[in-house]
């Protein structure tokens, strides 16, 4: 097969990136059809790749890039069904992320360099999914980092984008110190960088140290695919724009995570320990966010709570050993996700709010964005996990793997012994996923009720919205271009249809590793039972408290203050509007703020970091500063007291001259 | 030091300074009168009698050239440092307008540092010379600074030095002419106002000079 | 003859010379007190010329040489004296102090306006 076109296809967005900064300025014109061509090439020619590769095949190309003395580096190209199925699902969403984002982006005087970054990204992630060598694919994954850090950072102007973008570049940076240290310690075990080395190595069993390992890379993950400890950057990162959450946020980068751990699972595969601590913290992500996504009202930030809950998933189902399970869910994930995130651009456009209450207050939304409003529909039921979307059979490969781990049979598909993975991970991994299922179909259904059924009460309060992120939104009084609207039914028939691929053996488990993806009966019953169940207590609980906003509304109706208004009339009894309030009871309020972990955080690391740059800087500038500030002082009278002898009387230099004249020469005399 | 040890007589017994011979005696007497008017030269408050005493200084070296006979350097230094160079000295004085009788400000407020640092001068050099020279003892024999003598070592070993003295002395003439020629009138080197840092002009009243 | 008569004696006029070099105000009456060192040199080499009986006499030889140096030096020093006199109006030593660094004020006091730089380039 001709190198060529895998080569070509990271190496495209990269260059169309430089030609867009380039020609941003000069040629304005020429920035649309350099963000969209480059791109739209590398989806192509990644199709073309993965087609012509075809199913069961890997390709392994090398190059050196330079010896190091150690273990050398090469620029290694590594091809097989993860690959090139991630690849393709990149290009698509990177694709129909540019052609949305011409049109989303239209007015805005940093679209040229906002489209060479997104560029730029596609090309690091496309590097980091076809790269065989360790380093080399550490290299795409700090180029997205400093991608995403610059692209969550897009409306400098405003506080939230600014400290946003520093809070996800320090966090994922602080997953990628010991990622780094991981890497390098797998390298010098395996005595190579190159992925199939480590891999043979770890099968073999000379890694050193499996677990510890194994757990610096977790770290680098954690924090990459937003995973509990370090994944409150994720939801504050939606101050960027909505294409670059639907690109990053959703589809690819906090994949890229799942992706490595997909990878390089069979050393995972030697540390039970690591495992167990991948599904804990996949369980308590999940659980947690799904929490959280039930009480946000910020519309981008429950799907950024989901995004962070379905990568929850993913690494439940590799924590049970079962990494087609995870990437199966993660290309489903991903082309519901960025759907969801470009129908939520449609409708923030429409509504100019992000706030679901305000959205709740809108008359007619639905009417406004009919294509935002059946995608998302389509999209939400994915994410629930009904059949026959999409969403429903990934997520049920996961439960079977983690069934199937829980009862000490895990589906490992001959990367290492069904019991490597410890039946305690399977069994965390299959209660917290049971439990967010029901948790997840609340919220789906709590966000589309809100957005799109409420009763329209109070039409004026669609005029002071409560805030909304995006500044650059075009005038909300016209329709949306076509470029907003064709790319979310592209993005929708995956989201129906990708899951049927799972169903037969020779389809896609022949381009992964060969397992079933087929559903199993129990979980699928349990499972789907969980999330209509989920869907129906939301939708009670959403009648209940709009039955009960009605009441409270006609008992004050002099106030004319929206019953749903809780921003709008703070002084009123709150009516209960809202049935994430009613369904968590006293969870709300925590709940909201994502579990007080960042003022954890703040009051951990954040102000004794803060306490000792204050200290710093009270030394530098009092102590040090004292110092630099004495020694100019003590030059200035020194130089004072110097020029204060030179007083031009002769006698006075004479004397001083033959006085010392004379010391010397009693010291001479007395010394000699 | 061999140089000096192997050069001068060495009779440390037979000389002690406790028994001297009459021409120590009169180089002391001598020496202490020198002394005397020369720490009067740099003491007293009236100027003109400062040079005066200077002559008695001088001419009291004379003498002592005398006694270590040096008689032709003696003659010299008569002639020269008394005849000429008092004279200058006295001129200088008359031409800078130096008061006559006592001036109050003969001595600079560097006085006291000055005796300090002459006090150690004196200290050092009479501490270094004596512990040197204490044993020592010139044979003083006659005619070595005659005339004829001088003459003799003076053109024959040192005529070359003497000669370039001459135009040593021809260029000291040239330079105090062109130094001390005033510009003819209408030239008058006018002080520049920005280096005048003197305070009020001693004598008569500015503008016109002597 | 002790040699350390005629060598204390000129060690104690080379010290009054001093003296009167750095304490006498009138420049004329420093240019006597040089002589009067000058004269305490003379007197060394006369001495010290017996002492060693040199056979080339240098040290007679280099005081007269000295004698006519110091002729041609006090007529230079009185011509600069003069010189200085009918430029500055006067020919005292310590009142010449053009060449001075004129130190009227303390040391600069010009460490504040850095303080405040420094403190803007810190905020």
């Amino acid at each position: 097969m001709n190198l060529a076109l895998p080569v070509l296809v990271p190496v495209l967005p990269a260059l169309g990136a430089v030609a867009t900064l380039a020609s941003g300025k000069r040629a304005p014109g020429l920035t649309r059809p350099l963000a969209i061509l480059p791109v739209a090439a590398s989806a192509v020619l990644a199709l073309v790749v993965a087609l012509q590769l075809g199913t069961g095949q890997s390709l392994d190309a090398a190059t050196r890039l330079a010896p190091t003395g150690g273990p050398e580096l090469s620029l290694a190209l590594h091809l097989d069904g993860f690959s090139s199925l991630i690849s393709v699902l990149v290009g698509l969403v990177a694709t129909c992320v540019q052609v949305y984002s011409t049109a989303y982006l239209k007015d805005d005087p940093r679209y040229p360099s906002y489209a060479a970054l997104v560029s730029l990204f596609t090309a690091a992630m496309f590097l980091v999914v076809y790269s065989g060598d360790l380093v080399v694919l550490l290299v795409g994954w700090e180029v997205m980092g400093i991608c995403s850090y610059f692209l969550i950072g897009h409306h400098w102007e405003t506080a939230d984008a600014r400290s946003a973008s520093l809070k996800a570049f320090l966090v994922t940076k602080l997953g990628d110190v010991p990622f780094l240290i991981g890497i390098f310690l797998l390298g010098a075990d395996a005595g190579t960088f190159r992925i199939e080395g480590v891999l043979k190595a770890a099968t073999e069993g000379q890694l050193s140290h499996p677990t510890l390992t194994a757990l610096l890379l977790l770290a680098g993950v954690a924090g990459k695919s937003a995973q509990f400890p370090l994944h409150t950057w994720l939801p504050d990162a939606m101050a960027g724009p909505t294409p670059v959450s639907a690109l990053i946020h959703a589809a690819t980068m906090v994949a890229a995570g799942i992706y490595l751990v997909a990878r390089l699972l069979p050393v995972f595969l030697t540390s039970g320990a690591a495992l167990v601590v991948l599904s804990v913290m996949a369980a308590v992500t999940m659980v947690g966010s799904a929490l959280c996504a039930l009480a946000q009202d910020d519309l981008k930030r429950v799907l950024a709570y989901s995004t962070v809950g379905q990568l929850g998933y993913m690494a439940g189902a590799l924590a049970a050993g079962d990494r087609q399970a995870a990437v199966f869910h993660l290309v489903s994930h991903g082309a519901f996700k960025a759907l969801l995130f470009l129908a939520a651009g449609v409708i923030i456009h429409a509504a100019h709010t992000n706030s679901l209450s305000a959205m709740a207050r809108m008359p007619e939304l639905r009417k406004k964005v009919p294509d935002a409003y059946w995608t998302m529909g389509i999209a939400l039921i994915a994410l629930i996990g009904l059949p026959p979307f999409s969403g429903f059979f990934s997520k049920e490969a996961v439960l079977t793997a983690a069934e199937h781990a829980a009862t000490g049979e895990a589906l490992t598909n001959g990367l290492g012994p069904a019991s490597a993975v410890p039946s305690a991970a399977g069994w965390i991994v299959l209660v917290a996923a049971g439990l967010t299922a029901l948790l997840t179909a609340a919220y789906a259904a709590r966000l589309w009720l809100l957005a799109f059924h409420s009763a329209p009460v109070a039409l004026t309060a669609a005029t002071d919205a409560p805030y909304s992120a995006e500044i650059d939104e075009a005038d909300p009084a016209h329709a949306e271009p076509p470029a907003m609207r064709w790319p979310l039914w592209v993005l929708a028939i995956p989201t129906m249809g990708f899951g049927l691929f799972g169903l037969r053996s020779d389809w896609l488990p022949a381009l992964l590793d060969g397992g079933s993806l087929r559903p199993a009966l129990e979980t699928a019953v349990i499972a789907t039972g969980l999330a209509v169940a989920g869907a129906l207590i939301g939708y009670g609980a959403w009648r209940s408290v709009t039955a009960r906003a009605a009441a409270a509304a006609e008992r004050v109706p002099e106030q004319a203050g929206p019953p749903a208004a809780e921003t709008l009339a703070p002084a009123l009894p709150k009516p209960l509007a809202d049935p994430g309030r009613l369904l968590l009871g006293p969870l709300f309020g925590p709940a909201l703020h994502g579990f007080h972990v960042d003022r954890l955080y703040s009051a951990l690391f954040v102000r004794p970091t803060l306490a000792a740059a204050q200290l710093v800087r009270f030394l530098d500038r009092e102590v040090v500063e004292t110092y630099v500030r004495g020694t100019g002082t003590g030059a200035n009278l020194l130089g004072w007291a110097v020029r204060r002898s030179q007083t031009g009387n002769a006698q006075t230099y004479l004397s001083v001259l033959l006085g010392a004249v004379v010391v010397l020469t009693v010291l001479v005399a007395v010394g000699s | 030091m061999s140089l000096l040890a192997a050069a001068g007589p060495l009779e440390p017994a037979a000389r002690s300074f406790l028994s001297p011979t009459g021409v120590e005696i009169v180089f002391l007497l001598v020496g202490v009168a020198v002394l005397g008017a020369a720490l009067v030269t740099v003491t007293t408050r009236q100027l003109v009698h400062a040079a005066l005493w200077l002559v008695v200084a001088l001419g009291g070296l004379a003498v002592e050239f005398l006694l270590l006979t040096a008689e032709f350097i003696a003659w010299v230094q008569v002639l020269i440092y008394l005849g000429s160079v008092v004279v200058l000295v006295l001129f200088g004085l008359m031409l800078t307008k130096a008061p006559i009788g006592r001036s109050p400000d003969a001595d600079s407020g560097n006085r006291w540092a000055a005796l300090a640092v002459g006090l150690a001068t004196a200290g050092t050099l009479v501490t270094l010379v004596v512990d040197a020279f204490r044993t020592s003892w010139i044979d003083l024999g006659a005619g070595a600074g005659s005339a004829k003598a001088t003459g003799e070592y003076l053109f024959r070993h040192w005529v070359l030095p003497f000669e370039a003295l001459s135009v040593l002395l021809l260029a000291a003439l040239v330079g105090a002419i062109v130094l001390s020629r005033r510009d003819d009138e209408g030239k008058k080197p006018r002080p520049r106002p920005g280096k005048l840092r003197a305070g009020k002009p001693v004598g008569t009243s500015s503008g016109k000079e002597s | 003859m002790h040699l350390a008569y005629p060598a204390v004696l000129a060690a104690l006029l080379f010290a009054i010379g001093v003296y009167g070099v750095l304490a006498r105000r009138n420049t004329v009456l420093v240019l006597m007190s040089v002589e009067l060192m000058l004269n305490a040199v003379n007197l060394n080499l006369v001495a010290f010329d017996v002492w060693l009986r040199d056979a080339l006499h240098g040290g007679q030889a280099l005081t007269l040489f000295t004698i006519t140096l110091a002729a041609a030096e006090i007529g230079l020093g009185l011509a600069i004296v003069l010189l200085v006199f009918r430029t500055r109006r006067t020919a005292d030593i310590d009142r010449l102090t053009a060449l001075g660094d004129p130190a009227e004020d303390g040391p600069a006091e010009d460490d504040e306006t850095s303080d405040a730089t420094s403190a803007e380039a810190v905020a």
